[in-house]
């Protein structure tokens, strides 16, 4: 029989630490060079903001968001856990309360962010 | 030393370069919680992008604070991306031609888009379009 790892929780904060990290980098890079051709002048830069306004990418700005959120919140359990013995045995109540500390500021922003649509 | 469950371990002392890019990592990670939230408030919750042109960040960058607001912004996210992007690299890319591909890529990518970004936030200057337009 095959064996497989499975981590639970500590796994799966460690692989979503991962991906959101590497997609807020992707977008950093592509912010980077937008924000770039502001160098350019208005006409040139304010030519390229109806990407921005595209409904696609105002939903990527909401993963964004998401990512960012995900990776600061689990990042403070990283570093409690680093530093702090006491939280390397609570290390699985700090995931499911860092779930929750996240759907109560993500949920908001989203709504707030989303409110040009309706 | 092993890991505690949470992030990687912290190498073991004498790794010079590894044990820094420990501590930067979590430091800059504090950091970025302030700025990159702050910004992303700012940006996205208290404004939205409809509001967002060139006008509004001419406006936001005559003041001396969002330039180096915005420029610690761009350097510690992008220095604890790049040195992130690197740390999955050392995981994932086991071939030493592959790794050598990788790496150099990413520091290239790496200084490119520092010197960029920090191009745009130093040599902004509205005042330079508006001459130019009057002179037209």
């Amino acid at each position: 029989m095959q064996r497989v790892y499975r981590g639970r929780e500590g796994m799966i904060s460690w692989a979503l630490h991962r991906l959101t990290g590497l997609g807020v980098l992707l977008f950093l890079l592509i912010h980077i060079a937008d924000i770039y051709v502001i160098g350019y002048g208005p006409e040139e830069f304010d030519s390229l903001l109806f990407i921005y306004h595209s409904l696609g990418f105002r939903l990527m700005e909401v993963m964004l968001v998401a990512a960012l959120y995900y990776h600061a919140i689990n990042g403070v359990r990283i570093i409690l856990i680093d530093f702090w013995d006491g939280a390397v045995l609570i290390q699985r109540q700090l995931w499911y309360g860092g779930i929750i500390v996240f759907f109560l500021t993500f949920i908001p922003t989203a709504i707030l962010m989303l409110r040009p649509l309706y | 030393m092993q890991s505690r469950g949470g992030g990687r371990a912290r190498p073991a002392e004498g790794n010079g370069f590894e044990v820094f890019s420990w501590y930067f990592f979590r430091v800059s990670g504090l950091l970025l919680i302030f700025f990159a939230i702050l910004h992303v408030v700012i940006m996205h919750v208290v404004n939205t992008v409809d509001e967002i042109d060139y006008a509004f960040v001419a406006d936001r960058w005559n003041s001396p604070f969002w330039k180096v607001f915005d420029f610690l912004l761009l350097t510690l996210a992008l220095l604890h991306g790049i040195n992130g992007a690197r740390v999955s690299i050392e995981d994932y890319v086991r071939s030493d031609g592959w790794r050598i591909v990788a790496m150099t890529t990413l520091w290239v990518t790496a200084f490119v888009f520092m010197v960029i970004g920090a191009m745009a936030i130093v040599t902004f200057d509205p005042a330079a379009f508006e001459a130019a337009h009057a002179g037209r």
